[in-house]
This record gives C-alpha cells, structure tokens and sequence, in this order.
C-alpha cells in the first residue's frame, strides 16, 4: 500500500513538472543564496583564523628595524643573551614558475604558543623541520612551489594561502638572506630586570600589537553578508510555501479521493513528509552546489575587499568545507518544514468529505487578509515593544523579523485596499473588471507578491546600510586622514627640527600630542591638537554644541570618541575629567570606528601645560606637493622612508576597495531580485490553470484574447509597482534596525544613516521590470489560448 | 448480512444549531442485493451512504458491514475497512488525475492487496476502456471517467459497492450504458449494491427500492 500511494503522490509532479521545477528550483535558490554567503563569510574567516595564526599578526608585539630594512641575527642573539624572549622570522617573496610565494621563516622552539600552527604529524617531526628539510603550505601553495625548492613540502590546510613556512635557517637559504632577520616577536610575558630594549638593540623599536579595530569592522562586514543571506533565504521560502501551497491545493481532491479509498490519514502525512523530505534533500544538494558557485564567483571580489581593507588575506579559491554543506542542507530542511507546515496542518485536519475541488486561491476570501493584517499587527506591536525595552544582539535580530515578518503579512491587506479603492473609482465597465478582477488575483499572488517585498525591501535597506557605512567610512577616512602627509620620527630631540622643516616647507602642520590615560574609567588615549583649518573643516560630529574647536581651542572643552562617550554614559554637554585637575565639558562626539580605546581630543596648549614633557612625535602636514616634501625629508633630514606615510595613496586604494564591496552588495541584489521575479512567474504560470474558468466569461462578452493578455501584464506591473512602494519605507526601516540597533548591540557603535533616493528609483524599476518580466511570457501565453480550451469552460460534459 | 443499520442518527450543526438528517434508519442488505436509496434533497441519502462507507460517523447507533460493527471502529480501521470491504463511486468520479486510467482501475485493488492484472484488463474490456487505459483522466468523457471509476472499485472486489449518484452527471443514453455494465459486473462479482439516486428510470433497475423523507425510510 505504501508504495502504491506514494506513487501516487508523486504522479501529480510528474504531470505537473512547472511545479515541481517551481518547487525545486525555489528551495534550491534560497539554499543557494544562503549557503553562498555563508561560504564566503566562512572561507574569509577561515583565512583570517589561518593568516592570524600562521603570522601571529596582531597578537604579539613586535620589534623591527627603525630605519627600515632587516634585523642583523646578532642582534636578536644579543637580545636572547639579555633575556628577551624573542623570536625570530624571515619573510620574503619567493617567484615560482606559477606565482608569487610568500616565505615564512620561523624558530619553533622560540616562537609564542599560537604562532606556527605547523602540523607536526608521522610525516613531519620537529627534528626535520629544524633541519630545513620540510616547508608547510597549503594544496594550492604547495603546487606553485612544487619541483622549486629543495625542501620536502607537506600540506597543511591550516597554513594561510599563498605563504609556506618553514625553518628560519632554510629560509634564509631561500631567500638569499644570511644572517638577516625581518622582524622579532616578543612573548607576551618578558622576564623581569631586563637591560633596556635601547641598550641592547637601539637600531630597533618595539610595534605594538594590533588592536582589534580590523577584526570588529570585518565582523560588522560579515554581519551585513549574513542579515543578507537570511533575508534571501526568507525570500526563497515564500516561493517554496507558495509552491507547496498551491501543489496542496490542487491535490485536495487527490488527497480526498486516497482518504475515501482507505489510506489512513497517519500513512499519506507520513508519507507527504517522506515527499518533502525527498525534495529538500534533492534541493538542497542543488543549492548548495549553485551556493558554491556564486560564492567562487563572488569571492574574488570579497577577497580583494577584505585583503584591501583589513589586511587579511582570503583564499581565491573556496574549500568544501562540512560546515556549510551542513547549514545549507539543514536550512533548507528547516525551510521546506516552515513552508509546507501550514498545508501538512491542512492535510491532517482536512474532513473526508470536504469539497475535492481544488479551491482556487483567486477566490480565497478577503477574510484571510484581514486575518494576516491582525496578526501583523500584533507582531508590529511586538517589535515597537523590543524597540522600546529590548536589549541585547537576539532582541535585535527578533525586532528586525517582527517588522519584516509584519510588512510580508500585511501586504495582502494593503493590495486589498489599494485596488479596491481603484474599483470604487474606476467609470468605464472594463476598468471595473479589471480592478475586481485584479482584488480576486490578490490572494494567489500574494506570496509572490511578499517575496518580491522582501526582495527589494531587502535591497533598499542593505544597500543603504552598505551606502551609509561607505559615506560613513569615507569621511572618517576624510576626517582622519586629511593631512596628505603623515610623519613620524622616533628620536624626539628631532622634533623640534623637524617642525620647523615642515613649518617652512607645509600649508599647515599639526602636531600629534598624545597619553594613554584613564578617562571616567575606560582607557583611552588623550591627544592635544592643534586646532586650525583642517579641523575645523574635516571633523565630523555625531553630536555638537555650538562651535566646537573655538571651545576646545579656547580651553573650554574637550571633544570625546563615541565608544568613550558610550562606556562612560556620557554626552554633549556633559563634564569629564580628563587629567587629574582638568574637568572640561564635551563639545562634540566623534565617530572612531573600530577603536576600542576611548579618546578625548584637547587643545595643543592645554595639552602641552598638563604634560610639558610630552613632545610630539607624529606630525599632521597639510601640502600641495607631498612628493617634493617627501624627498625633502628624507633627504634633507634623512628621516627613513618608513617615517613618511603618504596618506592620500592610502585614502584612495580605501575608497577602490569600497568600490569592490559594493560588486558584491550589486551581485546579490540582483540575485534577490531575481529569485522574486522567479516566485512571481511560477505563481502566474501555476496559477494560469485556475484563470481561465475566470477569463473566459469575459472573453466570450467580447474581449479579445490580446486585450485579456496586455490586462494580465498590466495587472502584474501595478501589483509589483504597489509592492515596491511599500517595499521602500519597509527597506529603509530594516536599515535603520541594522544601523541603530543590531550594530549596537553588535559592535557598540552606530553608524548614522543616509539616504539615496535615486538608488532607491533604480531599485523599484529593477522590481517593477523584473516582474513584468515574469508576467510577459504567461500572459503571452493567455493571449495564444486556443478558443477550444476556452469554450471548454462551457461544456457539460467536462 | 453484507449490511446492517440499526436505529442510526446523524446530524449537523449550522447557524440554526444542530439539523437532524438521519432520526432512526433502519436497513439491511443481503450479498447480491441491488438497492436504489431515493430521496428528495437534503433527505440524508448521501450522509447515509456516507456512515454506510464508513467516511462519516453515527451520532447514535450501529452499522455493521460483513457483521463488523463499524460504529466502533477508530479512523484507521475504517480507513481498513474502506479499503477492503467497500467501493464508493462518486458522482465527481474522483479519479487520481496524475495517474493513468490503467493505473486508476487498479489503484484500490493495489490498496487492498487483490490487485490481479487479467482482471483489470477485463473490466477495462467489459466498459470499453481498453483504448484508453494510457491516457489521462482529463483526455476522456465524463461518461468514460464514470466507467473507469466503477472498474476501479470494483476490481478491489468489496463486499458492498455505494454509488451516489453515478450517472447525475451523464446524459441519458450514457447513463443507461454506464448503469448497465455495472449492473452485470455486479452481479458477476455476488457484490451488494447500494445506489443513491434521484432518477426514477435507475431505481427501476434495482431489485429494492427504498425512499428517504425527512430523515426516516419510508
């Protein structure tokens, strides 16, 4: 019997194949868009974890040559003599016939506990390795190094891509480097008595290790990837609900008829599942492998995004990795189990002897709407609720699926109304069908229709969020990186030299004074400036009271970094203790994304009488010529190259890489859109059946088959272009989630939020073309209905 | 006894409350019966096909088909008994329409574990589907969907065939066809036959006639 029903079942996809493609291809896509983000974000962070491991960037202090160049091995012998526990690493390019290797030299038995994750297996004792017989790298490293080296290579997938690691000494000898040293990583713990870093090496000077600002804005990056994913996710599961809707629709009667010839209800909801279950599995396979797909087309451009931006290097290439295999598999489990709850539910509860006509959802009463709009009601209270009293990273995430959830479930309503109005003002006869015909189309569209809501509203709020933090970051970047040139000398009694150099030579100096301080109990960084022009015309507030740098400049006040400002409970207006006998009121907030480290800005001259001893060492310098200046101080005043930094080289490539980011945010928004589009074409296509009971009355009063078909399209276009109205103010309150609450709560800074109204324009005429898109070839194929089917709707005998 | 109702009472709520459709019903049918159940609408006819087919419960009362107590049973012993020991034709038809007419003759004898190659064939024969047994419901008459719906219950061979109303959807002369060729299968198989109907000309065919008014048997 089992077997028999089950066949059964799955006949209606094979006489039915647009659905089952409808099916299929919706759960697929949604997998595939959730899965693809997920790889990326999985492989970056897994290059991230590799690249930090292997370099140990970030995490220890480092010493490195003051004037540039390499580190002489005698003077990491002399530190190791004095008892600095150092470590020593070489790194440098090594050109294979097929790239570029980045070469790694490390001491094993000196480096810190996490560096130099060198898998030390049967294959690979520490005995080898010391002896320069083995290098580390990855499959795709170890190819381009294969037949180029001496060495025995082991792959070890842990090491990051493009860079091969091995004994100092052998890479010494790789690298025609003897003797020589990159740099020197400092344990974290350093005995006590230490001879001073000055008197053992004074050539060196100590890097602090990085602080965790790239690692908090790569999370904020992630975090919008993901909160994308999802919502295309979501989108995808209207089209499965859709689908599975109107599939169990259509089989009412089969199920009834199976009922009434003796199949217990328990065997054919088993077996339904069992169905589902097939399908998911089968989708889910697709989607995964589609997810993989964009996700090695869109990785380059992440890649490069990231690398740009934060320094890390993510591999070109993606690894199936079990954990997004998993994922996608599961959500597209879960999925499927959310859409096909509602019709499992029907199927369990259906009566025997309930009509066996497929109810078409065009006749589907109103009341349902109503329904739908109560219960997003109660969810928009929900939301305004958490908005109100809720905290914490979950509470955000929940309020950002009331509004989006609420807006899906309201939208039937609102097309409702719209059209009806529509109908009420409508003069001529065929508008007045056409309207109360279009009322009746509501409720089968009205799946597609929320997708496509999700779709663009999901579009308008990520490329706002994406767009803000872009016009954010820019003018953080214009705010901090003004100066053109960036100077920076170690011996302090060159200070005063250098300042007049650049006070001749520069349209404005600013000397960066600064101490690591406690201010109202969080650590910071207080700096003295020197207020002029450029502060004045670059900093941006988030909060100000009056004129700001005349107070600081006056002494009258101080300007403090939002996460300061927000640790300490404090804002504009308010008084705080920034030295031990200066309390100063805050005269603006500044953004400092991605510095843990509070700050307070104050004036030069108050700085300076605080701190007399304090002098400055870094130097601001506003120039028309910042080439000549350069030459000027590294050849006049023999300053070493690494003490010029040329700051608009490095705002520009900032501002490329943001170019790149927006490739990707471009890419899935047009993927999203078109998932939507596809959700509106299955249900005209599924639903075109259904229609035809309903147009052909019309056609037989005198309407011909073209005029029915342009009245189908038009009627899609005026549904997609209400949606997308409602869709706009719907995406720029998800953006304002993501930018007030869920980067709060996940980061501790907000991003303010800026509009983009053409963006906006460009985005609805996308939706709108996509659906009408979607619409032409079912409401061509209405237009060729041969007379025959139509004239079936009269027959008796059918 | 192939059935037996005793003293069986139905009804259903509505706005007005709750409408009494069956008050009493009393009927028993023997092995190679033929009984034509008449009534005027809303009479109860098919809510007592319904009970009798084990799609619906008594709300009081006993129905037992092959001396099985069916009042008794929980859904899926009814689903069992549906299966094995009834055949409902249904004015719809209610085919399968994914399935082939082949595949929708021997749908319920697969159901029931009787299914027998030859014997679909030769109900296909006898009806006059053998042309049509590859195609889809939806490709043929409604005349020969009603056809292939008979050979589908009964090449499960119930015990009881119920008919509501088989041929209200057909015209005249398919009618009579369509009621004659069940007619002789039946009483080729030794089944009992219980048809609900409104036309005079099928319960003449019938070897018992009962009438339903106002939820009793006349």
């Amino acid at each position: 019997m089992t077997l028999t029903v089950f066949t059964a079942l799955l006949s209606h996809w094979r006489r039915n194949w647009l659905q089952f493609f409808a099916l299929i291809a919706g759960l697929a896509l949604a997998t595939a868009l959730w899965s693809g983000v997920q790889a990326i974000n999985a492989e970056a962070r897994a290059s991230y974890d590799a690249a930090a491991a292997t370099l140990g960037e970030g995490q220890f202090d480092q010493l490195v040559p003051r004037a540039g160049g390499t580190v002489p091995q005698d003077t990491y012998v002399a530190l190791r003599r004095a008892g600095w526990q150092v470590s020593p690493i070489l790194e440098g390019r090594l050109d294979a016939d097929r790239g570029r290797v980045r070469v790694l030299g490390i001491d094993p038995l000196t480096a810190p506990g996490t560096m130099a994750p060198v898998a030390m297996n049967a294959d690979a004792d520490l005995g080898a390795f010391l002896e320069g017989e083995l290098v580390f790298a990855n499959a795709e490293t170890a190819d381009r190094l294969e037949g180029q080296i001496p060495q025995r290579i082991l792959i070890d997938e842990g090491i990051a891509p493009g860079i091969a690691v091995t004994d100092i000494g052998a890479a010494q000898r790789l690298l025609e480097a003897d003797g020589q040293l990159s740099r020197l990583t400092l344990a974290r713990v350093q005995p006590m008595g230490l001879p001073p870093l000055s008197a053992v090496a004074p050539d060196l000077t100590r890097q602090p290790a990085q602080d965790a600002g790239a690692n908090r804005l790569t999370d904020s990056f992630h975090l919008n990837l993901t909160a994308f994913g999802l919502l295309s996710f979501a989108v995808g599961i209207f089209i499965v609900h859709g689908t599975i809707s109107l599939a169990f629709e259509q089989r009412r009667g089969m199920v009834r008829t199976l009922r009434a010839l003796g199949v217990p209800l328990r065997t054919l909801v088993v077996l339904t599942i069992a169905e589902l279950v097939v399908f998911a599995v089968l989708a889910g396979a697709v989607g995964v492998a589609l997810g993989y797909v964009m996700a090695s087309v869109l990785l380059p451009n992440v890649a490069a995004t990231v690398q740009g931006l934060y320094g890390a290097q993510v591999a070109g290439t993606l690894q199936l990795r079990p954990e997004w295999w998993v994922s996608g598999m599961a959500i597209a489990l879960g999925g499927t189990a959310i859409a096909a709850a509602g019709a499992l539910w029907k199927i369990a509860h259906m009566s025997i002897l309930e009509s066996a006509r497929p109810r078409a959802w065009s006749v589907a009463s109103g009341s349902g709407a109503t329904r739908l709009g109560a219960v997003a009601l109660g969810l928009f209270g929900l939301g305004a609720g958490i908005a109100i009293w809720g905290q914490g990273l979950l509470l955000s995430f929940a309020l950002l699926a009331c509004v989006l959830i609420g807006a899906a479930l309201i939208l039937p309503l609102m097309l409702r109304s719209a059209v009806g109005l529509a109908e009420r003002l409508s003069t001529t006869v065929i508008w007045q069908w056409f309207w109360a015909d279009t009322r009746q189309q509501v409720p089968g569209l009205s799946l597609a229709l929320m997708a496509l809501l999700l779709a663009t509203a999901a579009n308008v709020g990520v490329s706002t969020m994406v767009s803000s933090f872009r016009v954010t970051f820019v003018d953080f970047l214009d705010q901090r990186l003004a100066p053109e040139l960036f100077v920076q000398i170690e011996d302090e009694a060159r200070s005063a030299e250098v300042e007049t150099v650049l006070r001749n030579e520069a349209r404005e100096v600013l000397p960066l004074l600064s101490v690591e301080t406690e201010i109202a109990g969080v650590p910071s960084d207080l700096f003295g400036v020197r207020v002029g022009p450029t502060y004045r015309e670059n900093w941006l507030f988030l909060d100000r009271s009056g004129d700001v740098w005349s107070q600081v400049a006056d002494e009258d006040a101080v300007v403090v970094s939002e996460q300061l400002a927000r640790r300490a409970g404090l804002w504009v207006g308010d008084p705080v203790r920034v030295a031990p006998d200066v309390t100063l009121p805050i005269a603006g907030i500044v953004a400092d994304y991605g510095n843990p480290l509070g700050q307070a800005v104050m004036s030069e001259t108050l700085f300076r009488s605080i701190y007399p001893d304090q002098i400055a060492t870094q130097f601001g310098v506003r120039t028309e010529d910042p080439e000549a200046l350069t030459r000027i101080l590294l050849d006049d005043l023999g300053l070493p190259p690494a003490a010029v930094i040329d700051q608009a080289r490095i705002k520009a490539f900032s501002l490329s890489v943001f170019e790149r980011t927006f490739t990707i945010t471009g890419a899935l928004n047009v993927l999203t859109l078109g998932v939507a589009a596809f959700a509106i074409l299955m249900s005209l296509l599924t639903l075109a059946s259904l229609r035809v009971p309903q147009l052909a009355p019309v056609w037989a009063l005198g309407m011909t088959r073209r005029d029915l078909g342009r009245l189908e399209l038009l009627r899609s276009v005026i549904l997609a272009l209400l949606t997308t109205l409602l869709a706009i103010p719907l995406g720029l309150l998800l953006a304002w989630v993501l930018l007030a609450y869920v980067n709060v709560e996940a980061f501790g800074w907000q991003l303010p939020m800026y509009l983009f109204p053409g963006h906006y324009a460009v985005l609805s005429l996308f939706a709108i073309v996509a659906a009408a898109v979607a619409a032409l070839w079912p409401a061509f194929r209405l237009s060729r209905t041969p007379p025959s089917s139509l004239l079936k709707v009269f027959a008796n005998d059918r | 006894m192939v059935l037996s109702v005793e003293n069986v009472t139905k009804s259903f709520a509505g706005a007005d409350g709750a409408t009494p459709v069956l008050r009493g019903v009393d009927l028993q049918m023997q092995a190679g019966e033929t009984l034509a159940l008449t009534g005027e609408s809303g009479s109860g006819k098919s809510t007592l096909l319904h009970l009798v087919g084990g799609l619906d419960v008594v709300d009081s009362g006993v129905i037992r088909v092959n001396g099985q107590d069916i009042t008794e049973m929980d859904d899926t012993a009814r689903a069992a008994l549906r299966r094995s020991e009834v055949g409902v034709v249904f004015q719809q038809f209610n085919l399968i329409p994914s399935l082939t007419v082949a595949a929708n003759i021997a749908f319920q004898a697969r159901l029931s574990g009787r299914h027998d190659p030859t014997q679909v064939a030769a109900l296909a024969k006898a009806l006059g589907l053998t042309p049509h047994l590859e195609k889809y419901p939806e490709a043929i008459s409604g005349g020969q969907q009603q056809r292939v719906a008979i050979a589908r219950t009964l090449a499960a061979r119930p015990r009881l065939v119920l008919a509501d109303e088989p041929t209200g959807n057909l015209d005249e002369a398919t009618a009579a066809e369509v009621l004659d060729q069940m007619l002789a299968l039946v009483t080729e198989t030794g089944a009992a036959l219980m048809v609900v109907t409104h036309s005079q000309a099928v319960a003449d065919r019938m070897s018992r006639h009962v009438h339903l008014s106002q939820g009793r048997l006349a």
